[in-house]
């Protein structure tokens, strides 16, 4: 079996747990510019630079993601949301893109070995891929709205290099995440198509979209129909929303998403918006509660935490919905679904 | 106006092109990217449902032009919301603007020209950015020009698209549409190959659609508009029933069919259809003779003109005369201190005497609405004056008696009850917040609390609307929300309110029951001193209503092995005989005037709320004066309706062999050789003494009998109802739309007549007067889909299958089965003489799940459809 047929056939059985937050995590830990340096010699600062803890100190990606899977995560994401050259020029470590997310990639494939061993669940790995901090939709210059800081090529190439280096550290699937501007998400599934045809084979896709505004749209303006449908061609194992917002906030865009996508869904959200100081205080039975409402609707297949969730959230919310249906995968008529900003259905 | 998320036909708008729009070109060639941008936004307002993009020009660097514009666009919401159709014949232009699109675009266009090597090269870099694409009928030989020849090239790319992988239903066909009457005679069957073409595709090729370049066609009468137009419209008049779905055409620049002039018409049809070798010297003898015309209109003075002023503006007000308002307002204007107190001064005076009038039932709601109208004019032309010195005024007088924000809810799109409800709460000085129709319920909290309203308002007309209410008063609670909840709508009950709306919401809900009521409940609801007194006692009304239904343990239901063992047994060799003419029957334009006989007027005038029949209502005491102006305003609407062809009936009706088969009745197509299963539901309320627990099956003879379906709809509506709307005049839409109801209702009327005495054909010599009609003194029923004989709305899919409603009669559905265009009406032919209608009423749980079986579907899916019939 396909890495895709084994998620799929363990979706039919039960909601699955993601993992939670790396970031929240790691600023536990307080960690020194020497613990993120290291000794790569790189001449820039690399506090802050969480991906390349991978390098330098890879017991703590370790330990937080054998948290994740003690709580009852059933797929982990690597911690490489910046590990692109686009981000990583900021710390001067561009040159070192391909080892942070060759290594990241290998000790969460480690892990998860590790457990399946165990108990002989089966246990899944996701490369995550951020959308880098530049965006092809729109000018960053209000004076020329025609303006776009990249191309579309140049962000395949990057998207690129970063997905052939997950798959070399043995992920399953590349996670194209917080997806805030729509065609940063279609580079993404074009890097990951030449991928495949480099390889040979097939590397499923996971894609999350991440909210802008309550009412349902990114930050290209897209809503989460049209959003669908501009990525449907990608044939994503999951689809799904991340970051932004709460459960709270997030619940009738789910309700809308269920009810169109033809393939799993994967919601994590934040824990809660955040207090006046910046911190989400949510407490894990809270956001579980939150969520295990959409499992009690058959609207999720798969739950776990963006920013500010922790192992005890990911542990109440695999507690919470135990026991609930997965939700059954629709499976519409066939019919042209074209998307500008809105959807636009050819009956 | 918000338009239903799928439509059949698409319009592509074609003057972003500049190979099609010298205005454009110029445009582009100038670097005038700006005055462009506009050119896209003007297409997507006049109803362009996706916009063409094309810079194939020689002079042009056709990359940079596609991928500036196209990024230009994307930065505009009020275009970027519909999808782009990206056009050149040049690939790497199309892969250029396809790094520029975050949607999902159309690619046109891509063909065998090259060979299927590289035919099948670009359709995988299509399907890699995730575009549908346009496939021109163009092989390593040329192009298609016959009807064999588009077919066979087409299937053959259809075939090897297919077997790559690419979605069938993501695939265009262009077949080329080619200039006609160009004298030479192999051009002269061009259209009539195009549309065979499309025929015979649309068999071979499922899922696949079909557009075309319609300005080809008249390429022959260039510089001649009026000619090229009706040649255009002509042409998707005979395409579209023949498969076409898309083409690329000027929105704003297409004749209705009926308003061609007949004699043009006639002659554009032959040409096109090519029906006669005379056709092309016919249509340029006659092309010479076409120019435009102009309509002038004058005012008559007066004597009230000669008044002062704010006697000129009461008058207007009361007796809803909009000719002068303008100037007359900005007389007022020029005399005031500031524009406010033209509204606060003599309109509030004179919108106070409409509504002392109205309140001691002097005045009625249809001569309110004409006030309003007035009034809605005289304040659009105070506003910019307002808004520009705004900041000026103190926050209380800006503060209207309290902010209602209404909508229709999701999946259903009747709103003429909530605009006459709107317009009245209005002229009351509450401020209302319309968000239309189709509104999601996030869309209605959201404005609800951005705008810190008052209250909230839901209508609906169909059923499954009840249930979205129910939705929306859940998710109110939800949000913690606190204000008053008012629901209104012809379904809508006191009863439905208080056992399945008012539980869900613990703030105040309120059922209103007309028009007229909603000012009295607004005013209470926001009265310091009335609110809390009235808000218990219709609490405590609701909670009586819900006791009472407690108590009264319904009534007693069979189970339906015992329902069914007491069927209806009719007497079947009574049966009628086989229709004359079975099958479908398409009635593209059924004659207007000739249904102007059919109209029942009495529902038109409860539309109105007012009550009693035609035409003893026109000499009615009280309401009798309102009523016959109300009648002569319609009338003169209807004569020129009539005359100038707003609106265009389409309808289509089938009959079938057909067989009873428990409570279903199973349609035998015979075309096809398929079975189309109709499960009808069963009485199952115990009946007193020998009555009978019907069924619609029971009509139906198990051994062999017929069964008919029709739908008719009357559209044209929008872009009159939109005139309307942007002239403030409320009133003519209102007065529009419910005469577009009652045409369909007198459609649907004529229809089954024709069936009765003709297609079906038993009752040949039935003679009966539109009163008999009304009464329905005829054999013979034609139950609806949602109505209490067959109550469940979901079955309109099936009997709009059979029909090929949305391509036969130009009809679709939303989500919650409601009819789009609003004005239709659809449903069943029984034909037996004992055939009656009867209400189905509360079903058992037994019945229900034997339904969902019988369906097909979940028992939660299927109590989502039967609500209204459960418990």
């Amino acid at each position: 079996m396909s890495k895709r047929e084994q998620l799929l056939a363990a979706a039919k059985d039960r909601v699955l747990i993601f993992d939670g937050a790396f970031g929240t995590q790691i600023q536990l830990r307080k960690l020194s510019e020497e613990d993120y340096a290291g000794d790569l010699g790189l001449p820039a600062d690399q506090k802050g630079n969480n991906d390349i803890l991978a390098l330098t100190r890879p017991d703590v990606l370790s330990d937080i993601t054998r948290a994740y899977f003690e709580a009852g995560s059933d797929i982990v994401s690597t911690n490489t949301f910046s590990a692109n050259r686009i981000s990583q020029a900021d710390y001067a470590a561009e040159g070192l893109v391909r080892e942070i997310n060759v290594a990241s990639g290998k000790l969460a494939r480690a892990l998860a070995d590790e457990y399946q061993a165990k108990d002989g669940r089966a246990r899944f790995v996701a490369g995550a891929i951020g959308p880098t901090n530049k965006t092809l939709s729109l000018s960053p210059d209000v004076e020329d709205p025609g303006f776009r800081e990249i191309t579309f090529d140049y962000l395949v190439d990057v998207y690129l290099e970063q997905a052939r280096a997950l798959v070399e550290g043995g992920v399953d699937f590349i996670l194209i995440e917080t997806v805030f501007d729509t065609l940063n998400a279609k580079a993404g599934v074009m890097a990951v198509k030449k991928l495949e045809r480099e390889l040979g084979r097939e590397v499923p896709v996971m894609i999350s979209m991440t909210l802008t505004d309550l009412s349902g749209r990114n930050l290209s303006g897209h809503t989460v129909e049209a959003f669908w449908y501009a990525v449907r061609h990608a044939k994503p194992v999951t689809i799904g929303l991340n970051c932004s917002f709460g459960a709270e906030q997030l619940r009738p865009h789910v309700k809308v998403l269920s009810q169109i996508a033809d393939t799993l869904l994967m919601i994590y959200p934040n824990a809660g918006l955040p207090n006046e100081l910046g911190e989400y205080d949510e407490l894990p039975d809270t956001t579980a509660g939150l969520v295990k409402d959409w499992a009690d609707h058959g609207q999720v297949n798969i739950l776990g935490g963006c920013c500010g969730s922790s192992p005890a959230h990911i542990a109440a919310i695999a507690k919470a919905v135990a026991n609930s249906e997965p939700r059954v995968v629709p499976q519409p008529e066939p019919a042209m679904k074209l998307a500008g900003l809105e959807a636009f259905i050819a009956a | 106006m918000t338009q239903p998320s799928s439509s059949r036909f698409i319009n592509i708008g074609e003057r972003t092109n500049v190979t099609g729009s010298a205005a454009f070109k110029k445009l582009i060639m100038a670097g005038d990217y700006a005055a462009a941008v506009e050119v896209a936004r003007q297409q997507v307002e006049n109803g362009a449902q996706v916009i063409d993009v094309n810079m194939d020009e020689g002079l042009l660097d056709a990359v940079h032009a596609m991928t500036t514009f196209l990024k230009l666009i994307a930065a505009e919401p009020d275009i970027a919301r519909v999808p782009v159709m990206i056009d050149s014949s040049k690939f790497e232009v199309i892969e250029a603007g396809l790094k520029c699109v975050s949607g999902k675009p159309i690619v046109n266009s891509i063909s065998m020209k090259e060979g299927e090597e590289a035919f099948l090269h670009h359709a995988r870099i299509c399907m890699d950015y995730g575009a549908a694409v346009v496939v021109m009928a163009f092989d390593e030989t040329g192009q298609a020009d016959t009807k064999q020849r588009k077919v066979e090239i087409c299937k053959r790319a259809y075939d090897l698209l297919v077997k790559e992988g690419f979605p069938p239903e993501d695939i265009i066909f262009d077949p080329n549409i080619f200039a006609v009457a160009t004298g030479i005679e192999e051009h002269n069957n061009y259209g009539v190959d195009f549309i065979e073409a499309v025929k015979e595709l649309r068999e071979l090729c499922p899922h696949a659609h079909y557009s075309g370049g319609l300005s080809n066609l008249s390429f022959s009468f260039r510089g001649n508009e009026p000619v090229r137009r009706a040649m255009h419209s002509v042409f998707l008049y005979h395409a579209i029933p023949a498969g076409l779905d898309m083409a690329i055409v000027n929105a704003g620049q297409l004749d209705v069919y009926d308003q061609i002039d007949p004699a043009l018409r006639e002659a554009c049809e032959d040409v096109i259809l090519n029906r006669d070798p005379d056709a092309t010297e016919r249509l340029i003898t006659l092309a010479e003779s076409f120019k435009g015309k102009n309509v002038a209109d004058e005012k008559a003075a007066e004597e009230w003109r000669g008044w002062a002023v704010e006697k000129r503006l009461e008058h207007a007000l009361v007796k809803g005369i909009d000719a002068y308002v303008v100037e007359d307002t900005e007389e007022a204007r020029q005399l005031a201190n500031r524009p406010i107190e033209v509204i606060e001064g003599p309109l509030m005076d004179g919108m106070n005497v409409v509504g002392d009038l109205f309140g001691s039932g002097k005045m009625f709601l249809p001569q309110v609405v004409k006030s309003a109208r007035v009034m809605k004019k005289a304040v659009a032309h105070l506003i910019p004056f307002i808004e520009a010195e705004k900041d000026l005024l103190p926050e209380e007088e800006r503060k209207a008696k309290g902010k209602i924000i209404m909508a229709t809810v999701k999946g259903d799109v009747h709103d003429i009850g909530k605009n006459i409800v709107g317009v009245v709460l209005q002229c009351n000085g509450y401020e209302v917040i319309d968000l239309g129709v189709m509104v999601p319920w996030p869309t209605i909290l959201q404005s609800a609390n951005d705008n810190k309203a008052d209250m909230i308002g839901l209508s609906g007309l169909i059923t499954p609307s009840l249930d979205e209410m129910v939705t929306v008063a859940e998710e109110m609670q939800r949000a913690g929300m606190t204000m008053p909840l008012l629901i209104g709508g012809a379904t809508t009950s006191k009863v439905h309110t208080a056992l399945k709306i008012d539980p869900a919401y613990d703030g105040p809900v309120i059922h209103v029951l007309d028009a007229s009521r909603a000012v009295g409940v607004a005013s209470k609801l926001l009265s310091d001193t009335q609110r809390d007194d009235y808000v218990a006692e219709v609490a405590d009304e609701y909670t009586h209503v819900r006791d009472a239904r407690a108590g009264k343990s319904a009534s007693v239901l069979l189970s339906i092995e015992e329902a069914r063992a007491n069927f209806y047994d009719a007497f079947l060799s009574d049966k009628p005989a086989p229709p004359e003419q079975p099958g479908l029957h398409v009635f593209p334009d059924w004659d207007l005037a000739h249904l102007r006989d059919f109209i029942d007027w009495t529902p038109f005038f409860r539309a109105w709320e007012l009550h009693g029949n035609y035409p003893a209502i026109l000499t009615d005491e009280v309401v009798g004066e309102t009523a016959t102006q109300l009648f002569a305003d319609a009338n003169a609407m209807l004569d020129r309706l009539i005359a100038e062809k707003w609106l265009t009936a389409r309808g289509v009706a089938g009959l079938w062999p057909c067989a009873r088969d428990g409570d279903d009745v199973t349609i035998h197509l015979p075309e096809t050789e398929e079975h189309v299963r109709l499960p009808f539901l069963r009485q199952q309320v115990k009946k007193s003494r020998d009555r009978a627990n019907m069924c619609l099956a029971d009509f139906i003879d198990p051994a062999g009998d017929w069964i008919g379906g029709f739908a008719v709809g009357i559209h044209g509506i929008d872009s009159h109802s939109a005139r309307f709307q942007a002239d403030k005049d409320d009133y003519s839409d209102i007065l529009l739309k419910a005469l577009a109801d009652r045409f369909a209702e007198a459609f649907a009327e004529a229809l089954h007549q024709h069936v009765r005495t003709t297609l079906w054909g038993y009752a040949p010599n039935e003679q009966l007067t539109n009163e008999a009609l009304i009464k329905e003194e005829y054999r013979g029923i034609r139950p609806a889909p949602g109505y209490p004989a067959c109550p469940d709305h979901s079955l309109k899919p099936i009997l709009f299958d059979l029909l090929d409603a949305p391509a036969n009669a130009g009809l679709t559905l939303t989500e919650s089965f409601a009819m789009w265009p609003t004005a239709a009406v659809s449903g069943f032919y029984f034909g037996h003489p004992e055939a009656e209608y009867f209400g189905v009423a509360r079903v058992g749980r037994d019945q229900l799940e034997d339904y969902a079986a019988r369906r097909g579907v979940s028992v939660e899916q299927a109590e989502r459809w039967l609500r209204p019939n459960l418990d």
